[in-house]
């Protein structure tokens, strides 16, 4: 399934499809690592909702919901670690 | 000499690496963007003295943030003998982004692999012999924390700085190689240095680039046309970056072998997230831990226990003067630096130690001295009176500042501080900035020089100007005299209030101020889309003791140095000022309101009427607006005006100072002394912390803000802005303190102002539209 990383919810993963945006922002998801075929996790949402806070190459990274709209992932299952934490 | 640069992303450790090569205390934390400009440092164990240059930390080469550019520029045109790229292991991937773009350059090159210590203890391995042979430079293991692997890597540094080496890329698998090659073949025949580099930039289309080579350009643009990629079309920036992750994937990143095959594992920092920056609690959390600095720091009611269990004062126990509150005996004393009606926070008690019974006896004993010298009569006056009363109140603030920075210093070395950022961003969006324009904010608390030049990490113009330009209003270290002098004289002076709390309300009046004019600008002057928030979240450690005290022992040589400089001078001159009468005739501290500052400050002082400290004070109000003034120079002076001028007043006849003696260097005491002098009243003080507060901060600070906005008329602009957003701050806070019904008439101009620039954006958005 595809879907922009705005709408992930906590504990989603995915793979990145295509980054679109203005060139600024672009490049700076690029040289923060999201670039095709990276892997991404929807860690959480900051208390308002937004930002977002993603794992991405191994380590934390945080981006705006506008910023993450320009990125397109393939839906991958949610992975087991924190699944099974939500469940708790 | 040899000149050696660091490089690397942001938090990696540089600043780390660099004090422990060269001996230096820059300042260190964990967030991304402490160091915003390149400094310098010797490096003494090599065969040669070695210059160490640490860049800004970054994440790319791109022209989009101005660190970025300082590195970049640095690197291609300063050509430095070597680069020690540091390389954070725990995150080797996105790290090696930037060195796959270093290693384009034509510069000798040397991999530190830092925070070795952070990876063994996961269980996992790095293969550095496996990355050497890869990446074709050497790559050496250390940690800059432990200082392991130094020397080593300084000798494999100081060998390839003897060779040349040129760039290699690893864009040499991609579609767009012959590209490449050609465009460095034309670069080399301009006579172009690092032409590998310049090539790939030039390929990117880099702003930057493109204007610097228009020459080279029809290559591209004519290859551009023939040219189509099945992914990506004809973004090559794109195409660039991706090729780079790609590679970096499959040559390097092999050579990191984890423990754990789990893909997203959960770390001790993910758990402490999970209540730092919790859904619900994440807020109230950190409001908490705001409250909790501050109480630790001025409550001389720890945890309230003095409250809740009705515990004696000093006075109450019969150990103290029913009139003056000082204490009887000197064990009485003793115990009020800790107990007095309540335990007193630890901040309390060594400010109490401090300036009761070390500087307090110390400065007596010299005044002592002095008098029974044989020296003139103005001679001990303006040592006495002048010069130790002066710096003496300054000095007497010495503990908060540091109790308070130390606090502060604990929750940037931990990684908290970017996730206030985090937690804030949607906050922050509101007012039209990002969550990274709290950090230059928060570090405003402890001094603006350094909050200012942090604002560099903002990459929008707009943002950084109106971040500029806020940042006097978190109150600074050297504003705090003014409020816990100001605020203790108003408790004992009026028996009403509570210190630490008007000090804590204060520092919110700031926020609130801040916010406003930033909304106000984002909305007419600074007019801009939000800028984009894309940050790190640094993984939380423990603070380390050296690397905290190094930050407060900084911070006290910085403190004391001024105090013994800028601020000595200021009060020997206005101890001359206040001593002097235009007619050049030495002056009887009570003949004061002769003096040259005196009648000069009581031409200004009408203007200060509707802040409350103007005309309807009588005779002595000019007091205030020497301070205000002698504020401009460093705020630290407008306490120690006070001090001077006490003395000054207090020898006036007719004058009734009560209980009050004026023979100890105390910034309270000299308040009450201005207190019982001109019949100041409560709003009216408030009022004047809330002017020194938001007008034009200290010399240093209006220095920093002309470097920072590169631009005469916008820094012009921020100066009438200060003054205009002071004075109206002032006038607000005095006439609703005093007559409380004006809010309704200060909400109702608010209002107004609010609909005139709702409407006038509406009107000029509908004329862009029409456009």
């Amino acid at each position: 399934m595809e879907k922009t990383l705005d709408l992930f919810t906590v504990g989603e993963s995915g793979i990145v499809k295509s980054v679109a945006g203005e060139g600024k922002i672009k490049r700076r998801l690029f040289d923060m690592g999201i670039t095709n075929g990276a892997e991404i996790l929807l860690r959480k949402k900051a208390p308002l909702g937004d930002p977002l806070e993603v794992t991405v190459r191994g380590y934390e990274l945080t981006l705006r919901k506008t910023e993450a709209a320009c990125v397109n992932m393939n839906v991958q299952a949610e992975t087991a670690t924190v699944a099974k934490e939500n469940g708790k | 000499m040899k000149k050696f640069a660091l490089a690397g992303n942001p938090n990696c450790g540089k600043t780390t690496l660099f004090n422990n090569l060269t001996g230096s205390t820059a300042h260190v934390g964990n967030w991304p963007g402490v160091t915003v400009d390149k400094r310098e440092g010797v490096y003494k164990k090599c065969a040669e003295l070695v210059s160490i240059v640490d860049l800004p930390g970054i994440y790319s080469l791109s022209p989009y943030t101005p660190e970025e550019v300082i590195a970049r520029n640095y690197i291609s045109d300063d050509k430095p003998d070597c680069v020690i790229n540091i390389v954070d292991a725990t995150n080797l991937e996105r790290n090696l982004y930037l060195t796959t773009q270093v290693l384009e350059m034509d510069v000798p090159m040397v991999i530190a692999l830092n925070m070795m210590d952070a990876v063994e203890k996961n269980g996992d391995k790095i293969d550095a012999r496996e990355l050497e042979k890869r990446l074709g430079v050497p790559v050496v293991k250390i940690s800059a924390l432990r200082s392991q692997g130094l020397s080593e890597l300084m000798d494999k540094a100081y060998n390839e700085s003897k060779k040349q080496r040129f760039g290699i890329t690893v864009l040499e698998e991609s579609n767009i190689a012959h590209l490449i090659a050609d465009v460095k073949t034309a670069l080399t025949g301009e006579d172009v240095s690092n032409p590998l580099f310049h090539a790939v930039k030039l390929v990117e289309g880099d702003e930057i680039e493109v204007d610097m080579h228009k020459e080279v350009l029809g290559v591209v643009e004519a290859f551009k046309k023939t040219f189509k990629d099945d992914i990506f079309g004809t973004d090559f920036e794109a195409l660039i970056a991706d090729a780079r992750y790609k590679y970096i994937s499959e040559h390097f990143a092999p050579v990191f072998e984890r423990k754990t095959k789990e893909k997203f594992k959960m770390t001790k920092s993910d758990k402490a997230d999970r209540v730092l920056t919790h859904k619900i609690w994440g807020i109230p959390i950190f409001i908490l831990i705001l409250f909790a600095i501050f109480h630790l720091t001025f409550s001389e009611d720890f945890l309230f226990l003095g409250s809740i269990f009705g515990l004696p004062s000093l006075v109450d126990l019969g150990m103290a003067d029913p009139i003056t509150e000082e204490p009887l005996t000197y064990g009485a004393k003793w115990l009020s630096v800790v107990y007095n009606g309540g335990v007193m926070s630890p901040g309390v008690m060594i400010n109490n130690l401090w300036n009761d019974i070390m500087v307090g006896e110390l400065f007596g004993w010299i005044q002592g001295l002095v008098e029974q010298s044989n020296m003139s009569d103005w001679a001990v006056g303006l040592i006495n009176n002048g010069i130790i009363d002066g710096v003496g109140s300054v000095l007497s603030f010495l503990p908060p500042i540091l109790v308070l920075f130390l606090f502060f210093s604990i929750l940037e070395d931990s990684g908290y501080m970017a996730r206030i950022a985090f937690i804030l961003d949607r906050m922050f969006r509101r007012f039209g900035l990002s969550g990274r324009a709290f950090m230059p904010m928060i570090m405003g608390f402890g001094c603006s020089v350094p909050a200012m030049i942090n604002t560099r990490t903002l990459a929008d113009e707009k943002e950084r100007t109106a971040t500029v330009r806020v940042i006097p209003f978190f109150s600074c270290g050297a504003k705090l005299p003014i409020l816990t002098a100001i605020a203790g004289a108003m408790v004992v002076a009026f028996g009403a209030g509570n210190a630490d709390l008007i000090t804590f309300a204060m520092y919110i009046l700031g926020i609130v101020v801040a916010i406003l004019s930033v909304l106000f600008m984002r909305s007419t002057t600074l007019k801009g889309e939000t800028p984009p928030f894309i940050m790190e979240l640094p993984a939380y450690h423990a603070p380390q003791f050296k690397n905290l005290m190094l930050h407060l022992w900084d911070k006290t040589k910085h403190f004391i140095k001024k105090a013994f400089t800028v601020i000595l001078a200021s009060t020997i001159v206005i101890w001359l000022l206040t001593h002097f009468s235009f007619s050049w005739k030495l002056l009887e501290d009570e003949q004061v309101n002769e003096s040259i500052i005196a009648n000069i400050a009581t031409l200004l002082q009408p203007l200060f009427t509707p802040l409350g400290f103007g005309s309807q004070l009588g005779e002595y109000g000019w007091v205030f607006v020497v301070a205000a003034i002698a504020g401009l120079i460093a705020k630290e002076n407008v306490i120690g005006t006070f001090a001077t001028l006490a003395v000054c007043l207090s020898a006036v006849g007719g004058l009734d100072f009560g209980s009050l003696v004026l023979d100890a260097a105390d910034g309270v005491d000299a308040v009450r002394a201005m207190i019982t002098a001109t019949g100041i009243t409560g709003p009216a003080l408030i009022a004047f912390i809330a002017f020194n507060m938001t007008t034009i901060p200290c010399f240093a600070a209006v220095g920093t803000a002309k470097g920072e906005l590169q631009n005469k008329k916008r820094f012009n602009f921020t100066l009438l802005f200060w003054l205009v957003s002071s004075y109206i701050v002032g006038a607000a806070v005095y006439t609703i303190g005093s007559w409380w019904w004006t809010c309704f008439i200060w909400i109702a101009v608010l209002a107004g102002i609010v609909t005139f620039v709702v409407l006038r954006n509406k009107k000029l958005a509908k004329k862009e539209a029409l456009l």
